[in-house]
């Protein structure tokens, strides 16, 4: 396969003690839409911005369509689009006039009518960004990547603060995108969102990669596929979680916001004897559910902490 | 986008994104009203107000008055019989009434005659009593038959080109250029830099060069505009006289508009928030505000302070405007001046861009 984007052994140190990326490997292969997934402050964007070419790394190789940035910036910015995370756009810009602009700074950028229809801000073409949506602000900021015509699109946090109907919009666009062979790099803390849409992904936890895979692959890899919530009163025995973890086909413990969870491989083993159990201690039960492990679980099972915690 | 294979491809030439992004930026100012004002409403209004106040009025008139008595009627008629007579009021009033009308400001000089001959009452901290003072005892004494040892010619010098609208209106233009110079330039860039469009322009293949032409050329586009418009209105309103030839206002005013661009551009170099720029702007702009002769000559500092106000930009700016505006002075004869705003500019410009922050 075609390697799109690479790079090995990257390190940027701020101010010389502030450490964001701490030695991050990819291999990102064309084609694909891949993933960066990670809480807030974990190096995705000083990650991603120094593969963009726009922060030199402290250390470390990088290179982009075989090319790399010291030799080659032009050219790669002619086959890149890049959309930032929170850039505001001129208020008094029409959006047409913004993604005008834009193409206007590439030597064969895409037809800016076709970009507009793409998504869906044909209506909005006269319209001031100003008075736009948050949802259609982030279709123009991508629409701004895409009328350069490119091989590969850096999205950092396309679908952040964004409401659900205006991030499954994006994610048509990016598939749309990935249908005509184009390569997706994306940055989220969205579980939900690397799930649907990343080919693969690396969880990135304090500047270093902690695990890469397909999202199949990377919740297989769990100890317990499936997740048993539950919340009891009137419990005799403490909340010793020794109990539960005694229980037939139950991998590991943890307490969630008020709920504890239990990581099980077989459900239907488990949730009888729990109910026996709660029946013997004398308590009640408040809350049941069961579900498919998440790529939260995995985080969390890696790192002890939530993807949306600070 | 599937069909754009058969589309006819759009290719760009080398100067696409310069024509756009100069073109952006004059929407860009069009659309916004409050930029629209600063620029050309708020020195037009300038110079309308200060063009009024301190318009060249008939000479002051004389308010006197002269208490009544057996003597009143000789007084009012050898005011009418000397030539200064178009000078002076004089209405006849009471006693009492003089000394409070006096008192409250309406007159300037009260005149009383009797037998020791002509007394005057007057304020000695109130100008125009002490002039009015003067010009009826002139009046009386050449009305009563006395000759002046030494004949005089007096000519009003208030014609066109002598007057304070005159001296005003290049200091004006020249103010404005710093102005919008400087908010124009510095302001925009930090802004940009803020919303963090800088660095969306330059994750494009754009050619930064062509971002800082464009908005150096935006700057020019204005100024010409900023100058037609206030020498229009001076040359409308104020019947202002222009010596020189545009041609060379114009050049004078490219070289002002581009290097107080470039000063803007360094003041914003670096800047990261507006609120932090415009304090940086305004600190910049304030000496020449002040020492540059917008509204009155720099003359009148300290000997010692000229050289210094003399190498300010916006000195060097009004002083060459004032010259080839009223004077008519040709290009050439600016060369020093035309050199200290050069000097100014180049040497902005090259430090700028040395520490110039995209992001």
């Amino acid at each position: 396969m075609e390697v799109a984007i690479q790079c090995r052994n990257l390190r940027k140190t701020y101010d010389q003690k502030v450490e964001a990326v701490r030695g991050v490997d990819l291999t990102i292969y064309a084609g694909e839409c891949f993933g960066l997934l990670g809480p807030n402050g974990a190096g995705k964007t000083t990650t991603i911005e120094i593969l963009e070419g726009l922060l030199t790394p402290t250390s470390g190789e990088v290179e982009v369509l075989g090319r790399n940035w010291q030799t080659h910036e032009r050219e790669l910015r002619e086959q890149l689009g890049i959309s930032l995370q929170e850039t505001r756009l001129s208020e008094r810009l029409s959006v047409r006039e913004t993604v005008e602009l834009f193409a206007s700074f590439y030597r064969y950028p895409n037809s800016v009518e076709s970009v507009l229809e793409e998504l869906s801000l044909g209506e909005k073409a006269d319209a001031w960004v100003g008075k736009l949506s948050g949802g259609q602000k982030q279709r123009l900021a991508v629409a701004t990547a895409l009328v350069a015509n490119p091989k590969v699109l850096f999205l950092d946090e396309p679908t952040t603060g964004l409401d659900p109907q205006s991030r499954r919009q994006l994610w048509d666009i990016i598939r749309q995108f990935q249908e005509r062979k184009g390569t997706v790099l994306l940055t989220t803390h969205y579980m939900d969102e690397a799930e649907r849409l990343c080919d693969r992904l690396a969880i990135i936890d304090h500047g270093q990669i902690i695990a890469e895979g397909t999202p199949a692959e990377l919740i297989a890899r769990l100890t317990g596929h499936h997740v048993v919530e539950f919340a009891i009163s009137g419990m005799t025995d403490g909340s010793d979680d020794q109990v539960w973890k005694r229980l037939p086909g139950v991998q590991g413990v943890r307490t969630d916001d008020g709920l504890l969870c239990l990581q099980v491989n077989e459900p239907h083993e488990t949730i009888p004897a729990l109910l026996a159990e709660v029946c013997k201690q004398g308590a009640r039960l408040e809350h049941l559910t069961t579900r498919q492990a998440s790529l939260e679980d995995v985080f969390v099972q890696l790192t002890g902490r939530h993807l949306r915690e600070e | 986008m599937a069909d754009t294979a058969q589309q006819a491809r759009r290719t760009n030439g080398r100067w696409a994104g310069y024509w756009h992004l100069l073109l952006a930026r004059m929407k860009e100012l069009q659309r916004e009203p409050e930029v629209i004002f600063w620029v050309f409403g708020f020195p037009l209004l300038l110079a309308l107000g200060l063009g009024i106040a301190f318009r060249d009025k008939p000479a002051d008139i004389a308010s006197v008055v002269i208490v009544e008595g057996p003597n009143s009627q000789k007084l009012v008629a050898l005011l009418r019989q000397s030539p200064e007579h178009g000078a002076i009021r004089a209405d006849v009033l009471g006693e009492r009434t003089t000394l409070d009308q006096f008192r409250l400001g309406k007159y300037a000089l009260v005149v009383s005659m009797d037998d020791q001959g002509v007394h005057y009452r007057y304020d000695p901290a109130r100008p125009e009593s002490v002039l009015a003072r003067s010009q009826v005892d002139d009046a009386l004494q050449s009305a009563a038959g006395r000759k002046n040892p030494i004949n005089t010619v007096a000519t009003a010098a208030s014609e066109p080109g002598a007057r304070y609208i005159d001296f005003l209106i290049p200091g004006l233009i020249g103010m404005n250029l710093m102005n919008s110079g400087m908010w124009g330039i510095g302001f925009a860039t930090v802004d940009m830099r803020q919303r963090k469009l800088l660095k969306r322009l330059i994750a494009t293949p754009m050619r930064r060069s062509d971002f800082l032409l464009a908005l150096m050329s935006s700057r020019l586009v204005l100024m010409v505009i900023e100058v037609a418009l206030l020498l229009g209105f001076g040359a409308l309103v104020f019947h202002l006289r222009v010596e020189g030839s545009l041609l060379a206002i114009l050049l004078i005013g490219t070289l002002g508009a581009v290097s107080f661009g470039a000063i803007g551009l360094l003041t914003a170099c670096r800047a990261q928030k507006i609120e932090s720029v415009s304090g940086l702007i305004n600190l910049v702009m304030m000496p020449m505000w002040i020492f540059s002769g917008v509204f009155f000559s720099y003359e009148r500092f300290p000997e010692m302070v000229q050289p210094a106000i003399r190498a300010l930009p916006l000195t060097a700016l009004n002083d060459a405007l004032r010259a080839i505006i009223l004077q008519g002075a040709p290009l050439s004869s600016q060369f020093a001046r035309i050199g200290v705003l050069a000097l100014w500019g180049v040497l902005c410009f090259v430090l700028a861009l040395r520490w110039f922050r995209w992001s």
